[in-house]
């Protein structure tokens, strides 16, 4: 089925090293770009409705039989409901495994900044960016869960040593998401953890939404395998 | 060595316990091949606790065995593995539930028990003032959960065996909340949960 292209509701671009939230709607196409090579997005995803469904890792994985995501996967909450759909994705693979850097390691690998002397180029850390952005709607620590690592790939030899892929994502790349429910989305466009490079230049990322037909029967990600069938019923229910 | 705790959790059952620093704390997969789903927080400020995410970046690997080190939230040590005679344990996999479950194998699994309510019934007898919101990604102790080359995940046949233990050295004070898996739809069990056993010991090593 060929992905149809509506016209923008709105677009906006999150600057390398910068955090965004907001709510994205059952029916609305997020697409990130990335704006120059060897992006990182780190994203978290809640109920807008109720904040205590949220974005769950194992369930993403287990139900899906997958360590990544990329086109037909969706990302379930964790009472069996898909937040958001990858609709379409040039980049091939997305990290659910690795999480988000914490200040120390920003510090050691990067240098200690300060808003005094950097201003706005200082460098926030994926943990406090998060913390920032989760404050906003009353939640906090004990709500920071497993984060997906967008245009990040890491994969794992036959012992589960992770390998970063150095250069994986390539500007211009994008993936599309489509809500399945009504989100708080939080977003920081920082470095990935297991990103060795001693220069600090975290590439920034487009938005941009578009409202998105309702998933048809023989939609991609619902036919990816049974279970996602199942989680679109389980979804539909909550709407019905 | 004193076994300040030493007890038996039932197939099924959760179970919940302090382990002080420098204790050391037995896990026995008593039958084989028994997922014990597991979470440790710091026993002084509960919104501390073991992070998957955390764990794996620093150690560069996906599975524990001994000498895995389990940090927290905070980026801080909480416990190693001394020993380990299973030889690998699941970070990924999670914890089952009546909505996974739904997902995973068919809408009227519902109605079965699951990880997930053990351990919000554990968390509601204890009066912690824990909620769902402080049950993160867990560990599953004895379960064999690979990751392909490819990015696959596979549920496959148990490595671990009757009798097959993991110990670990608390290098804070410590509560453990177990769900004894009760999972009746997996293969990687035998489609049969049975019991654990659960120690604690005092140990020369961590003692600071």
């Amino acid at each position: 089925m060929p992905h149809v292209v509506t016209p923008l509701l709105w677009e906006d671009e999150i600057p390398g090293g910068t955090h965004w939230s907001g709510v994205l709607r059952r029916g609305v196409t997020l697409r990130l770009v990335a704006q120059a090579d060897d992006a990182n997005l780190a994203a978290l995803f809640y109920s807008r409705e109720q904040p205590l469904e949220r974005y769950n890792m194992a369930d993403t994985l287990k139900a899906q039989h997958t360590a990544h995501l990329t086109t037909g996967c969706v990302c379930y909450s964790d009472m069996g409901r898909i937040l958001c759909s990858v609709v379409a994705d040039t980049c091939g693979w997305h990290d659910p495994l690795c999480g988000l850097t914490d200040p120390e390691m920003i510090s050691a690998r990067y240098g200690v900044t300060r808003f005094q002397e950097q201003r706005n180029a200082r460098y926030v850390s994926g943990r406090e960016a998060m913390l920032v952005e989760l404050g906003k709607y009353g939640l906090n620590e004990r709500d920071l869960v497993a984060n997906i690592n967008f245009f990040s790939k890491v994969v794992a030899d036959d012992d589960g040593a992770l390998r970063r892929v150095a250069g994986h994502a390539r500007a211009d790349q994008y993936v599309d998401l489509r809500f399945e429910m009504d989100s708080i989305v939080l977003l920081h466009a920082g470095p990935h953890p297991l990103d060795m490079d001693a220069r600090y230049a975290p590439a920034g990322v487009r938005l941009e939404a578009r409202r998105a037909p309702p998933p048809a029967a023989d939609d991609a990600c619902r036919m990816h395998c049974p279970e996602n069938a199942r989680g679109f019923v389980n979804t539909e229910r909550l709407y019905a | 060595m004193n076994a300040r705790i030493d007890t038996v959790v039932p197939a099924g059952e959760p179970w919940m316990g302090a382990v002080r620093r420098g204790e050391t704390f037995r896990i026995v997969d008593l039958e084989g091949n028994q997922a014990v789903d597991t979470l440790f927080y710091n026993a002084d400020d509960t919104h501390e606790h073991y992070s998957a995410q955390n764990t794996i970046q620093a150690q560069g690997r996906i599975y524990l065995t001994t000498g895995s080190v389990l940090l927290s939230n905070r980026g801080r040590p909480m416990l190693r593995i001394e020993d380990d005679t299973c030889g690998r344990h699941d970070t990924l996999g999670g914890a089952c539930s009546s909505e996974s479950n739904t997902v995973r194998y068919a809408l009227e699994k519902r109605y079965m028990h699951s990880c997930r309510d053990s351990f919000l019934l554990a968390l509601a007898r204890h009066d912690h003032g824990m909620t769902k919101r402080d049950l993160p990604s867990n560990i599953n102790f004895f379960m064999n959960v690979p990751v392909t080359p490819e990015g696959g995940l596979r549920f496959a046949d148990g490595i671990s065996a009757a009798g097959r233990h993991v110990e670990l050295i608390a290098l804070m004070d410590t509560l453990v909340l177990i769900s004894n898996c009760p999972q009746l739809n997996n293969p990687c069990n035998a489609y049969n949960p049975t019991p654990i056993r659960v120690m604690t010991a005092t140990s020369s090593q961590g003692k600071q």
